[in-house]
């Protein structure tokens, strides 16, 4: 870690200490975790305290967690047992995801300090909810409707939160990891009704490469830096 | 007498000063705009949905598809992701080719940018020497990659190929005279770098031509000044970036502030506007065309005398090389894993962000240690700046609306993703 890092580490500790929780990283970037409902207020700090001054906020990111880290094509066993010959279609139990399953990810940037710094906060409820910053940072107004369309995260308190990337009267939220990639409708000219209708979508969704996860000893676990800290 | 209420006027999705499919919702005040409402999306691809299931390399070509006019630039902070998250990093002679090749890019995009803007507001000669000089550029896009616009030339650990030691020239054509032909050839005659080096002899000279058309022009200065004015405490709210805050009046740019590649070991300035309006935007941008000028100059010396590897020669992130799969049937099975399979990218997540000439533009990435993106974030300046399009024209006229679009530098491959 850089010195200012850890300068950055340590303000951060001493002003919120057991608020804020740091994310294990390999590269060189600071991550936090902090429960949804303390988010506003915490953000409020960062942009207004010394020595956060964070006056940025420059993305917003919904992200879906359904599916982290299970890959479609066991590589674990294959000397003993060979190859699987396809990959597993995905079938998603929406049930049994027991981890809160959507997340709003923050990147804030310090022009004072020049620093940057991210922020994750998991949305609990279903439908998933958790408080806009449109009155923190201006800029979030956008990037929040983004991740309500994508993603259908609520965001409490936003002044306009409508649709912004998808098509006027969209069903569903596209980004999410069960809505399928080549979509539910499909739209084509009617000559008869001479207009534009939509319909089930014809084509099956299929996989062109497995996702594959492969052990890998020359990567560090990401958890190092942070084992040999404490 | 009769009800006086604001007029409701939709502009767009077609329209030549939208600088693409931009639909916006206007509420008139006779001449005013009182509010505006973009509607975006028109271009949406669900590019960052596509990435997640597709192995790493294969979304680089996707990147060069987001703002088109500046290709190279997002290759970039993508593939510096995923150097991030693999831990390595590109050779020194690789890491000034992108150097140089981020900064013709950005000469690109400003080149483009006057054209059109200028064009919008009622210059229309400005577009015909802008595009002149973008034809060369787009030429040295194509002598080292092999096309015109969408390059797919950086790649994690390096960049594809070296340059080329001899620049492509004009044939002989029954449309063409000789004399044309000798005089077209003329810069050509050499390796890459002699063009590239002519075009940073010729190009300050003509930056001067273009401000002798505008900057002291008076139509220009009536439509440009005092036009769209943004303070820097709204700058930084708005999440503006690159020229967009420095028009404001703030120093920062990510080539200085949080260096990467090598621009630490090359000599430029920062230009900075005052009023934070349309016309200081201009001169922030036309002066960056010209110190960009000055680090493709630093770069063609530098590249000059140091030869050497482009492309890490790590073979886990890196394709076998093609000969040695001819007769080695190893590098072979490599070479199709490679190209299939991929390669997984350890556990975690970054933020890899660059000064795109439109701003910073961010790639936010996580894995999960599989051969694809868990997720991927596009973070684009221009997003944010049409954002605050609203705040910008309100209580301006109509026309200022044409200029202030033009002077956010919008592309909408890169706003709708």
């Amino acid at each position: 870690m850089s010195p200012q890092t850890e300068q950055l580490t340590g303000a951060l500790q001493t002003r919120f200490s057991t608020l804020l929780t740091r994310v294990p990283s390999t590269v060189d970037q600071l991550t936090y975790e902090l429960p949804a409902a303390a988010l506003h207020e915490t953000c409020r700090a960062l942009r207004d305290e010394e020595p956060f001054h964070f006056e940025q906020l420059m993305d917003v990111a919904g992200v879906d967690y359904l599916g982290y880290g299970e890959d479609e094509w066991l590589t674990r066993r294959a000397t003993a047992t060979g190859f699987a010959r396809g990959a597993n279609r995905r079938n998603w139990d929406l049930e049994a995801h027991q981890t809160p399953r959507f997340a709003a990810v923050y990147q804030l940037l310090s022009i004072r300090h020049n620093q940057r710094l991210r922020l994750r906060a998991f949305c609990t409820d279903d439908p998933p909810v958790i408080d806009s910053l449109t009155d923190v940072w201006a800029s979030a107004n956008w990037f929040e409707r983004e991740a309500f369309d994508l993603f259908g995260i609520l965001f409490n308190g936003h002044p306009d939160l409508r649709r912004i990337l998808t098509d006027y009267g969209f069903v569903g939220h596209p980004f999410r990891k069960d809505f399928p990639l080549s979509g539910n409708v499909e739209v084509r000219y009617d000559p008869e009704k001479k207009r534009v209708v939509y319909e089930p979508v014809q084509i099956e969704p299929r996989v062109l490469v497995p996702r594959v996860i492969r052990q890998d000893a020359r990567y560090e676990p990401p958890f190092q830096d942070l084992e040999k800290n404490a | 007498m009769p009800e006086i209420r604001n007029y409701t006027m939709n502009f767009g999705p077609q329209h030549p000063s939208a600088h693409g499919v931009l639909r916006l919702i206007l509420e008139m005040d006779g001449e005013v705009v009182t509010k505006a409402d973009p509607h975006v999306g028109l271009l949406h691809r669900a590019t960052e949905k596509l990435a997640e299931s597709k192995i790493f390399h294969q979304s680089i070509g996707y990147m060069d598809r987001l703002d088109y006019v500046s290709m190279m630039c997002n290759e970039h902070a993508y593939v510096m992701a995923m150097e991030k998250l693999l831990g390595i990093e590109p050779p020194l002679r690789a890491r000034y080719i992108r150097t140089l090749y981020d900064e013709l890019t950005r000469i690109t995009n400003h080149l483009l940018w006057l054209g059109t803007h200028a064009m919008d507001i009622g210059a229309l000669t400005m577009f015909l020497y802008c595009f002149r000089e973008r034809e060369d550029i787009m030429d040295m896009y194509e002598a080292v990659s092999g096309a015109r616009m969408h390059a797919f030339y950086y790649r994690p650990g390096g960049v594809y190929r070296d340059l080329p030691e001899h620049m492509p020239q004009y044939q002989k054509s029954k449309f063409r005279s000789q004399a044309d032909m000798r005089r077209m050839n003329k810069a050509r005659e050499g390796s890459l770098l002699d063009f590239i080096e002519d075009f940073t002899e010729r190009f300050p000279g003509l930056v001067d031509e273009y401000e002798v058309l505008l900057t002291d022009n008076r139509i220009w200065k009536q439509r440009t000044v005092g036009i769209g004015v943004v303070s820097p405490e709204r700058a930084l709210q708005l999440g503006f970036s690159g020229p967009m805050l420095r028009g404001s009046g703030i120093e920062w740019d990510l080539r200085k502030k949080q260096p990467y590649e090598v621009y630490d070991h090359l000599e430029f300035d920062i230009p900075v506007g005052v009023n934070g309006d349309c016309y200081d935007r201009y001169l922030v941008r036309v002066e960056e065309m010209r110190q960009s000028n000055r680090i493709v100059k630093q770069c063609v010396k530098w590249l000059r005398e140091n030869p050497g590897p482009v492309w890490l020669d790590n073979h886990k992130v890196t394709p076998p090389l093609r000969e040695e799969m001819k007769f080695d049937m190893e590098s072979l099975i490599h070479h199709f894993k490679y190209m299939t399979e991929g390669y997984c990218v350890p556990e975690g997540e970054v933020y890899a962000a660059i000064e795109h000439p439109k701003g910073e533009f961010g790639i936010y990435m996580i894995s999960d240690g599989a051969n694809k993106p868990f997720r991927l974030k596009i973070r684009a300046a221009g997003f944010a700046h049409l954002a605050a399009l609203d705040e910008m024209v309100r209580g301006h006229m109509l026309q200022d609306l044409v200029a202030i679009i033009g002077t956010q530098d919008l592309v909408f491959g890169e706003v709708d993703r």
